[in-house]
């Protein structure tokens, strides 16, 4: 192992290493950088929350509208999450088990919400079914409300999640190839069994890893839905755009404290996929840690 | 084009695919191109459409106009500072996590992707907690005259906390993989520490450098949650274009918000393109994929 040969160089002085003074010098630095720029910050979000004590605290987190945030960004997850599930799986398996011309053409499309700025996906859902959008007037006759709506919240949620899931599966997909499946088939099995029994088995750690990162984007997006939320107070406000309201009219006890669950959920999300990682490392070694 | 050796070869949904036993080729890639143009093509080409109905004068004006340019510059600018600044820490960090052991090294290795998990708006308002002239930070840099909140500075801040992951992630598994021989071959004829690291580790470490700092650059340039709080969000001075673009929203000014969106989705869309590029040039050096 790669990892067991560079720790046991590491051990001693040699010509491939740095000098002890040089090795502690690097590693100090870059523990000061990380300190300053990720434990910081999250250290800050708990200090701020927890300034005037447990009481305002809690009662940040119990008061109405703050529950009607929780509320509204658990449904959104509940739908964004699995209809990126189901479509990472559908696409992983058109495009890791079969070869086809204008593979990587599609794998780019796939990508392509990473590379737009959250507040392009909510811009074009606006454009799309707006007021003034191209569907708006049809909409508006119908009595159907997307845009400054949970609809629109959901559509632009699941947007921006929508590569997760398939980037995380095709290329494990991919490395496992189609022996298996093939196997499975030439014994009897129907295809949703091959599917089910065989290839489901062999990429379930990948999966969950993904749905686990898409919920942590679900939950935590901010640009994207709040331009398409409209900001309505217990309505069409998800705990991010809660937190940005609060913090907006200078309640910042309230603010940073919907903003710690937040971070709170952030760290449980590392910690599972840490987790995951040290477990079934080689599990999900192909599909690379992003 | 090359004509495809095999007669088996079926054009279905425009695509050409070898010969395979496995089923379902057919519903899955229909249900992947049908979810794929609902939720990203169709509303990404409205955007084209509406800046296309523009007109070119309209449109020139729109996109030339002197605030939407300063916010672009600013946009562009901060993300390649950032950027810049992501590769030189994240090298350190990737070279500290793989090369040397100390103790908690796993956990340090976890809280990279704090920035992946953490929601943007809960970053942004953390690090304007400490950036602020009386927060941790900025109140010691406030005495020598140094302002970072509300300021372009605050800018760069933020995107180095959302930028930093990508160049670590990309890095690191090269890095692990890198064949330590090449090292001891390197010292044995004579280089020095510093030459073996300057002509034969880093040329090695160049395309998952590049990669990475395009990766956060172009993360960069469209993030908007952790950068609206730090900002300050001063018109010519601290407003980036995605904040622009919510401004021209909320005025029902449609047009000028499509103008600017659409300038910056060409620039994404070049991006991709040198990403993909740089990445396969990655995965011919390293055999990797990352």
């Amino acid at each position: 192992m790669t990892d067991v040969s560079l720790r046991t160089h590491a051990a001693f002085s040699s010509p491939v290493g740095e000098r002890i003074r040089t090795r502690a010098a690097l590693t100090v630095l870059a523990l000061v950088f990380l300190a300053l720029v990720l434990i910081l910050p999250l250290a800050a979000v708990f200090t701020e929350a927890l300034r005037k004590g447990a009481e305002p605290f809690f009662a940040a987190l119990v008061e109405p509208d703050a529950l009607e945030a929780v509320k509204l960004t658990l449904i959104v997850a509940a739908i964004a999450v699995p209809a990126n599930l189901l479509f990472g799986l559908v696409a992983s398996w058109a495009i890791a088990k079969f070869e086809f011309r204008g593979k990587s053409f599609l794998v780019t499309l796939i990508d392509l919400p990473f590379s737009v700025s959250p507040v392009i996906s909510g811009l074009v859902y606006i454009l799309l079914f707006g007021a003034q959008g191209f569907f708006g007037q049809w909409l508006a006759a119908h009595g159907i409300q997307i845009v400054f709506a949970v609809p629109g919240i959901v559509l632009a949620t699941i947007f921006v999640t929508f590569p997760f899931v398939a980037r995380q599966l095709i290329p494990l997909m991919e490395a496992q190839g189609t022996v298996d499946e093939e196997a499975a088939l030439s014994l009897g099995a129907t295809g949703f069994q091959t599917f089910r029994k065989v290839t489901l088995p062999n990429i379930k750690w990948a999966l969950l890893y993904g749905v686990l990162l898409s919920n942590a984007r679900a939950m935590g997006e901010f640009g994207a839905v709040s331009v398409v939320s409209g900001h309505i107070r217990g309505k069409t406000n998800t705990m991010p755009l809660h937190v940005e309201i609060l913090y907006n009219e200078y309640n910042f006890v309230a603010a940073f404290a919907v903003a710690s669950l937040l971070a709170f959920l952030a760290l449980v999300t590392l910690v599972l996929k840490s987790a995951l990682e040290w477990r079934y490392g080689g599990e999900l070694a192909a599909s690379g840690r992003h | 084009m090359t004509v495809p050796p095999s007669s088996a070869w079926t054009p279905r949904f425009g695509f050409r695919r070898s010969p395979s036993v496995l089923p379902g080729f057919g519903l899955t890639m229909g249900l992947t191109l049908t979810w794929l143009s609902l939720i990203i093509l169709i509303p990404l080409a409205g955007v084209s459409i509406r800046s296309a109905g523009l007109g070119w004068e309209e449109f020139a004006m729109l996109a030339w106009d002197p605030r939407t340019v300063a916010a672009l510059k600013l946009s562009f600018g901060a993300a390649l500072a950032a950027a810049a600044i992501n590769t030189v820490f994240g090298l350190l960090v990737a070279w500290v996590l793989v090369r040397y052991d100390f103790p908690g090294r796993k956990l340090v290795d976890a809280a990279i992707d704090l920035p992946f998990a953490l929601p943007t708006a809960v970053a942004g308002l953390a690090l304007t907690a400490l950036c602020a002239p009386n927060g941790w930070i900025g109140s010691l840099l406030d005495p020598l005259g140094i302002k970072v909140a509300y300021t372009p500075a605050g800018v760069v801040i933020a995107l180095v906390f959302i930028g930093l992951p990508f160049v670590v992630r990309t890095v690191q598994p090269v890095l692990a993989d890198f064949d330590q021989d090449l090292e001891e071959a390197a010292a044995t004829l004579g280089a020095t520490r510093l030459q073996t690291i300057a002509r034969v580790i880093m040329p090695a470490l160049l395309p998952p450098l590049l990669t990475g700092f395009a990766l956060a650059f172009a993360r960069g340039v469209g993030e908007y949650g952790s950068i609206i709080f730090i900002a300050g969000n001063i018109p010519y001075r601290s407003e980036i274009a995605p904040l622009l673009i919510v401004i021209r929203l909320e005025e029902y000014n449609y047009a000028g918000a499509t103008a600017i969106a659409a300038v910056m989705l060409v620039i994404s869309f070049f991006l991709l393109l040198v990403i993909n590029l740089l990445q396969g040039w990655n995965r011919r050096r390293s055999g990797l994929a990352v």
